[in-house]
């Protein structure tokens, strides 16, 4: 039993950071309309910049997320600005979806130039008194405490933006009906760019938190998580954040569980099989809104 | 009745200009390769070449003509591999090695397109974005899978396990068929430049005619408004799942191919992984949804231009992200694409047939 629990908190951490992951992707999805293929590299490069500050350079650990964050805020911007923005009007989503994939490739081997292939060991920035904490019976890591209580807080905030903000009302509109928000004076252009300011933010957490968790850190250490945290904000229904979040968290625990219980290599399918059996029975996932389509 | 004729005359016209692009390649290269001027490098890319203008045409039935997202077609390509290789495995000198290869081709279509069937058949009822994640799950799962387990084979049957292939089979009589992570080896090398070219052809006729048929219509119509198409007592589901298989059994002829060109059949992310369902994805799109022409272009293309890059060394995968981007911008931005119009610029490669894809956009 206390193995049991211990992994479920072990899942339950890992499924927090795919939560934060996936909030990235859902939210961008409910108003670009698009899927980021390179919102998982995003991580990675969030991942390399605070390496880089806190164990090259020793800045302080606080400072060295935050600037982390500050580099992928502006990366999104950037990406969005210059690869995206082009083809949102190109009538195919398809077409910015292969562009996204593009960029993905530009950040992994951008990575591969500036950092190399080599695998670099990543310090854990949880100071080293909490890395082990006895609860009761349980034995837990420091980082999982950290990183639930961080996906928390993060979505405690984005809820309140979203809900009681401007800009969060903004985006709302926007992802409900762009034409419309845009005729009731909502600059689309800017929520967008802020949307993917705020995902690209939360992903270099997301990525620090990540590389506390398990420190391999290589230029393709966020594709995998980002394709299973797309695969979590599918699961809790695309453009819902409550849904990424509940989609994070049970891929997580699922992950954990069946690499203890059944086995190492083939967890991945359980996660995937899941996936795909809750679909079937939810066609638009967990929270997803059925749209009726009107002829 | 005049119109008509006319029609299927530049249909028909159309197509042959792509059967006989692929037969001009053929001879080009053939040409090119008595004069010794292929570099050993590009000798050894001209099976792969074919292989991925075969998934580029496979993939275009399902998101070009059928207009529904997969990114999980590597994985029927790995069925269709595995499969090939294990038949021509067990069968070794026991047949000419061209019979036992078309043989192998023809079970590695089988087999992908069963294994289409049966993943259509659940989840052709979605659509958009929530269809490309299942059918990446799916690749993935037939990937992982197979990457797992061990199969033997001995005086007893068959045996699988998910741990290691230790005592799995009997020590004397028994053959490990899959050795896990270490995949098949020894598979016999048939592949050759002039069969691909043949099964490019023949995957070309197959998408080609459907497209032109009856049921190619009824399958275009589902694309363009599927509640139209319905109120007109058009089959959804079946033309949905005829789409789907039949580019499930010409990625295993693919599959099929890559196999026997490889020494090692390994079924690693970097073979038979979404990188790859995606890679072909980007042939497609940049080809022009539902333009199989141009879909063989772009595969060819975006094959070669890492090797033509290769003076670049280290930044030639980023010089290639980058003309992937730049690419896709001329070739799908409104503002330029009205410039190239009105230029005349582009040709065939970045000429749209429709706006395929997912509806209300």
């Amino acid at each position: 039993m206390v193995t049991f629990i211990e992994n479920l908190i072990n899942g339950l951490s890992m499924g927090s950071i795919y939560a934060i992951i996936a909030i990235g992707y859902t939210m961008v999805y409910g108003i670009a309309k698009m899927l980021n293929f390179a919102h998982g590299d995003i991580i990675m490069v969030g991942s390399y910049a605070a390496f880089i500050m806190i164990s090259t350079l020793g800045v302080p650990v606080p400072l060295g997320i935050l600037g982390s964050v500050i580099i992928c805020l502006c990366l999104g911007i950037m990406i969005e600005k210059i690869a995206y923005k082009p083809l949102r009007n190109a009538g195919s989503p398809l077409a910015v979806l292969i562009t996204a994939i593009g960029v993905s490739y530009f950040l992994q081997n951008g990575a591969m130039l500036v950092f190399g292939s080599n695998t670099k060991s990543f310090t854990s920035v949880i100071p080293a008194s909490i890395q082990t904490m006895q609860i009761g019976p349980f034995q837990v890591r420091g980082i999982a405490v950290v990183s639930i209580l961080t996906s928390l807080i993060l979505v405690g905030i984005l809820q309140t933006f979203i809900g009681k903000t401007r800009p969060g009302q903004a985006m709302l509109a926007c992802s409900q009906d762009r034409a419309a928000a845009s005729l009731m004076g909502i600059s689309v252009n800017n929520t967008i760019t802020l949307t993917f300011a705020i995902g690209s933010a939360m992903a270099a957490i997301a990525g620090v938190l990540m590389c506390s968790y398990s420190p391999a850190l290589t230029p393709t250490t966020g594709a995998m998580p980002g394709i299973k945290a797309f695969t979590a904000a599918v699961f809790g229904g695309i453009g819902s954040i409550p849904g990424a979040m509940v989609g994070g968290l049970v891929l997580g625990i699922i992950e954990q569980l069946s690499k203890y219980y059944i086995s190492q290599q083939v967890s991945d399918a359980i996660v995937f099989g899941v996936l795909i059996i809750i679909l079937l029975v939810k066609p638009t996932g967990l929270f997803g809104k059925v749209i009726q389509e009107k002829v | 009745m005049k119109e008509r004729a006319a029609l299927i005359d530049r249909t028909s016209r159309n197509d042959f200009v792509t059967y006989g692009m692929v037969i001009a390649a053929f001879v080009i290269v053939q040409i090119l390769s008595s004069m010794g001027v292929l570099t050993n490098q590009l000798q050894g890319l001209l099976v792969p070449l074919c292989v991925y203008a075969i998934m580029a045409v496979s993939l275009n039935l399902v998101v070009g003509i059928l207009g529904e997202l997969s990114i999980g077609h590597a994985g029927f390509m790995c069925v269709g591999a595995f499969v090939s290789a294990l038949f021509s495995n067990q069968v070794g000198g026991g047949m000419p090695s061209l019979l036992r290869f078309i043989i192998a081709i023809l079970l590695g279509g089988i087999f992908a397109g069963i294994f289409g069937f049966l993943i259509g058949v659940p989840v052709l009822r979605l659509n958009g974005d929530y269809l490309a994640i299942v059918t990446l799950a799916f690749g993935e799962i037939i990937k992982n899978i197979i990457n797992a387990v061990y199969i033997g084979i001995d005086g007893r049957g068959l045996h699988a396990s998910l741990t290691s292939a230790n005592k799995l089979v009997d020590a004397e009589t028994g053959v490990i068929l899959i050795n896990g992570p270490q995949g098949i080896t020894g598979t016999p090398r048939d592949s050759s430049f002039l069969i691909g070219i043949l099964l490019l052809l023949v995957s070309l006729v197959i998408a080609l005619n459907l497209t032109h048929s009856r049921d190619g219509r009824a399958i275009m119509s589902i694309r363009d408004n599927h509640i139209a198409a319905e109120s007109v007592g058009i089959n959804i589901t079946k033309y949905k799942l005829t789409a789907f298989t039949l580019s499930a059994v010409i990625a295993g002829f693919a599959g099929a191919l890559y196999a026997h060109n490889l020494a090692t059949l390994t079924a690693t992310s970097a073979r038979f992984g979404y990188n790859m369902s995606i890679m072909f994805l980007v042939f497609v799109v940049l080809g022009g949804i539902g333009n199989f022409r141009g879909g063989i272009i772009a595969a060819v293309l975006l094959t070669l231009i890492p090797e033509l890059l290769r003076f670049l060394s280290n930044y030639r995968m980023l010089i290639y992200a980058i003309i992937l981007i730049v690419m896709m911008i001329i070739s799908w931005n409104p503002a330029s694409r009205a410039f190239m119009e009105k230029h005349r610029l582009g040709g065939h490669l970045f000429k749209k047939k429709n706006t395929a894809g997912k509806e209300g956009e």
